[in-house]
């Protein structure tokens, strides 16, 4: 999105400035000094002679450095990268770093998950983007948001953890300092130790961390310049990999206590339908069960052990409540939508110039007939119309959660990205104080946004509390998994555009109608903040079009339904960016033009999308010959403060589409851990594959058609292309890496496709018609 | 009671015949290095192995495995399993890791039957699901293990 200038504000801006001025008066207007991060020593607990200098981390005196890290693992390397962040403004030793996940407090809250609810791209700082992240940080510290998504981990932590590195290298050196008796500037630091220039003496941290927690914390001290760095901007090995290999690693399903029970919920079919009666005779005659029990939405089978109550889950019969969606299906829904299309403009998010007058011109000017001048062409107008189904996140480990209720204390075990909700909502469904409950937080197998909700804490604690005090996992099916998510909301989008006789782009006018995902995931979450109001992530990717056209207009329709969705691994764009690169590459068709050219003309304002983008085509030889049947699509988008390109190329046997290789360009500022950059795109492209040429959801009888992997299909080996990444390197603040990568694979895919077949195709999963 | 053989030790259990070995292991053996996924032999988080070959848990009846020898992710003593950890740790492959006890115990088999694998070799057999996305480095591992056995031959 352009700046924003302060004396001509839109109409949209001048929403954004009320709202930002709101929120500032309600939680402070001004960026949060990292400092404020630091804590305090007994924010952290220690075990054994570990010393906490701060909140953050811990120094035995073997020299070990034990760093908290208040983020989710996941996968994407965040137990790694964080303490890198740490360590390297400590001067540590590597070797001697090791990890802990976090207590929940607030210092560890994520101040910059809430930047991605604002509209504003990664070449905006404008006062009104400053102010508003500003205002934003301080409403996640408000509302103590420890919450791992929105591929904001590094982008919150980037300055705040090196100033706690920094902050206790230099109550290190001063105690050391103290000790020598003299000057703290006459010492330094290298490898875990404190070295006195002058004489050569050391002292290792482990020996000074006892005096150096004594000290007051010093403010301002200054950060390494990145021509420092010894960690940051190099690979390191992840820390979580080695138990992952031998099967060590502890996620939520492997939770095993003593006395504890097992559940398996039978949950409503239909989305808000209840329970309205049961019989479990039979389900209690068998084998190991011990109780069956009513929670809201579901009746639980508690049993001795998994498979068990699994089995005599199948024997409940239950009898559910109507629900005005019991014969919904996705037919039904499409219809709703294109109903919506038909009657409502939309909210708009994005109007420069005129679209619609624009297009009226052409349409004029088309109509006129036979009027072209010399050399130029018959002007265009253009219009499609694109849908992207509801998807689900299939993370492999299914959703599950561990509880214990006794003597009025509350014990989660909770693989989640949501520990503090988690925590609170525990605290809500049992009636008993947030201190009263103690969070376990295993490692998740796969997160992808499904486990920032918190329905599986809410169902174990509600089981829980009816089993007598012992611990209970309650596990579900992959079947119910696949059919009790919180979907990645189905979305159609209109596009009308004219192109003049001179082959420029004149007017692009998109409306998108999709449920908001972030009402979704509000409602469910923090009921009390949910507003159905204009939602920047269902229109993200498509409302901040980065392409120089002078009249555009992007409007949201958003839509109701009875299907729960929410945040699915790249949100909004991972359908806007299917529909305004395919479009683009429709209307650089329909002009004549190479699809890179096309773009490239167009993005005079963004010279990191240009270089991104230049570097894709580059590495991935656009415009060199290929093989007989293959052909290359290319796609942008700009997503979680990166850049990311993609170039896919592919060929066709039948109406199987083989996509052979894909090359990937990412701007994400400042690199951290580049290992961890390349995988998640390696994984991203993979992600984006399956939901490109296969994933989809329908409704039938108000309900999910797919049950398992065998109808909601992944890529799999055989189905891999060569991925190449290619990784920018610049000075910029950190942009995310979990996401940015989803969304420009299917596009490309698509494009490529048009490319060899002309077949344009509008419609996930794509799907070519037998030539 | 049904005994068998688990990484080399003999193991009793009293369940029914029918529970699938998955469910054996991880809740009556507290082997919970073999994962849960689907239940339908669709995802190979369960892969285990039986005689030394590839199998999903999931739908195996633990009364198939009497008096057999069952294999998990847990094993200490198998060569090929450790050289493919190795090569794991070396390409970084696991992302979230929940797929990965059932990458190595079908990658294990496939050296196992075929020590050279070709990259069709290595699609026809890896038939995982990792939702993550860790395929690229999968194979690349597979291919170093390979590798390393060849220049030890």
């Amino acid at each position: 999105m352009s700046t924003d200038n302060p004396t001509k504000l839109s109409r949209r801006g001048f929403l954004i400035a009320g709202a930002v001025a709101t929120g500032g008066l309600l939680v402070g207007c001004g960026a949060p000094a990292p400092q404020e991060r630091l804590g305090k020593p007994a924010d952290l607990p220690v075990q054994g002679d570990e010393v906490a200098l701060n909140g953050w981390v811990k120094i035995s005196p073997d020299g070990t450095v034990t760093v908290a890290v208040p983020r989710t693992e996941m996968g994407q390397g965040v137990m790694t990268s964080l303490p890198m962040l740490l360590a390297d403004e400590l001067d540590a030793r590597w070797e001697d770093v090791r990890v802990e996940p976090a207590p929940v407090a607030q210092i560890y809250a994520n101040e910059a998950m809430m930047l991605n609810a604002l509209p504003f791209g990664v070449d905006d700082d404008g006062w009104l983007a400053r102010t508003a992240a500003a205002v934003m940080q301080r409403t996640g510290r408000v509302l103590r948001l420890q919450v791992t998504g929105g591929s904001s981990s590094i982008r919150d932590a980037w300055v705040p953890l090196r100033v706690v590195g920094a902050t206790a290298r230099a109550m290190l050196v001063q105690a050391a300092a103290q000790r020598w008796q003299v000057p703290a500037a006459d010492c330094r630091t290298e490898a875990g130790q404190v070295v006195h220039t002058a004489t050569g003496r050391k002292l290792g941290y482990g020996e000074l961390a006892a005096d150096a927690a004594q000290l007051t914390p010093p403010q301002d001290v200054p950060l390494k310049s990145p021509d420092q760095f010894k960690l940051i901007g190099r690979a390191a090995a992840r820390k979580d990999i080695p138990a992952k290999v031998d099967g060590s690693a502890q996620f939520g399903v492997d939770v095993r206590l003593p006395g504890m029970l097992y559940a398996v919920p039978v949950q409503a079919p239909v989305f808000g339908a209840d329970v309205a009666s049961f019989d479990a005779a039979e389900a209690l005659r068998m084998r190991g069960v011990k109780q069956v029990v009513q929670i809201p939405r579901a009746v639980v089978v508690v049993a001795d052990s998994w498979w068990r109550a699994k089995q005599a889950a199948a024997k409940v019969q239950v009898t559910w409540t109507a629900t005005p969606h019991d014969q919904t299906s996705s037919a039904d829904i499409a219809r709703q939508a294109e109903e919506a299309l038909a009657q409502q403009s939309g909210t708009s998010f994005t109007n420069r110039g005129d679209a619609d007058q624009a297009l009226k011109d052409e349409q004029a000017a088309q109509g006129t007939g036979g009027t072209a001048p010399a050399g130029g062409k018959q002007p265009k107008l253009l219009q499609a119309r694109y849908h992207a189904p509801y998807l689900a996140h299939a993370a492999l480990e299914p959703i599950n959660c561990t509880a214990q209720v006794k003597d009025g204390a509350v014990t989660v075990w909770a693989s989640t990205q949501s520990a503090s909700l988690a925590k609170w909502r525990a605290s809500q469904v049992a009636g008993v104080d947030g201190d009263r409950v103690t969070l376990h937080l295993p490692l998740v197998g796969g997160g992808f946004g499904r486990r920032l909700e918190i329905d599986m804490v809410e169902q174990a604690v509600a089981v829980a509390m009816q089993v007598g005090g012992q611990p209970v996992k309650l596990l579900w099916t992959r079947e119910d998994d696949t059919r009790h998510d919180m979907y990645r909301p189905a979305a159609w989008a209109d596009f009308r555009a004219a192109i003049d006789a001179q082959g420029q782009v004149t007017a692009w006018h998109n409306r998108v109608a999709a449920q908001s995902p972030t009402y979704g995931a509000t409602q469910r979450l923090l009921p009390w903040a949910a507003a159905d109001s204009p939602d920047k992530n269902q229109i993200e990717g498509a409302y901040d079009l980065p392409y120089d056209i002078p009249n555009l207009a992007v409007r949201q329709v958003r839509l109701k339904g009875h299907v729960p969705v929410g945040y699915w691994r790249s949100v909004g764009h991972s359908y806007n960016a299917f529909f305004v690169e395919s479009f683009a590459d429709e209307l650089a068709h329909a002009a004549g033009q190479d699809p890179l050219a096309w773009r490239r003309a167009r993005l005079g304002q963004h010279p990191r999308h240009l270089a991104v983008l230049e570097r894709a085509a580059k590495e991935a030889g656009w415009g060199q010959g290929l093989p007989p049947g293959r052909a290359r699509g290319i796609a942008l988008q700009e997503a979680f403060g990166s850049i990311c390109a993609q170039v896919a190329e592919v060929s066709v046997q039948g109406d199987q589409v083989r996509v052979h290789r894909v090359v990937c360009a990412i701007d994400c500022g400042h690199v951290v851990n580049p290992d961890t950059v390349e995988a998640q795109m390696q994984g991203s492209i993979v992600f984006g594959l399956s939901a490109a040429l296969f994933g989809e959801i329908t409704l039938a009888q108000g309900r999910v058609v797919q049950s398992s992997f065998p109808d909601y299909p992944m890529v799999k080996l055989a189905h891999m292309p060569r991925i190449d990444v290619h990784i920018m390197r610049n000075a910029h603040a950190p942009g995310g890496v979990g996401e940015p990568g989803v969304p420009p694979v299917a596009p490309a895919v698509a494009n490529a496709l048009f490319a060899l077949t002309g077949q344009r195709l509008r419609s996930l999963p794509l799907s070519l018609k037998a030539t | 009671m049904q005994q068998f053989q688990l990484n080399g030790r003999p193991v009793q259990v009293d369940v029914e015949d029918d529970m699938p070995l998955l469910w054996v292991l991880r809740d009556e053996l507290g082997h919970t290095g073999t994962k849960f996924g689907c239940g339908v032999a669709a995802c190979g988080a369960c892969t285990v192995h039986l005689n030394g070959g590839a199998v999903r848990s999931c739908v195996l009846p633990v009364s198939a495995v009497v008096g057999q020898s069952v294999q998990t992710i847990e094993a200490k003593d198998d060569a090929i399993l450790t050289r493919l950890q190795a090569a794991w740790v070396q390409h970084q492959v696991p992302q979230c890791g929940y797929c990965q006890s059932g990458m190595l115990m079908a990658a294990t088999a496939l050296l196992r039957e075929n020590p050279q694998p070709s990259d069709a070799d290595i699609d026809a057999a890896m038939t995982n699901i990792c939702r993550c996305g860790t395929y690229q480095r999968v194979r690349a591992a597979i291919h170093t293990a390979a590798g390393q056995r060849k220049r030890a031959a």
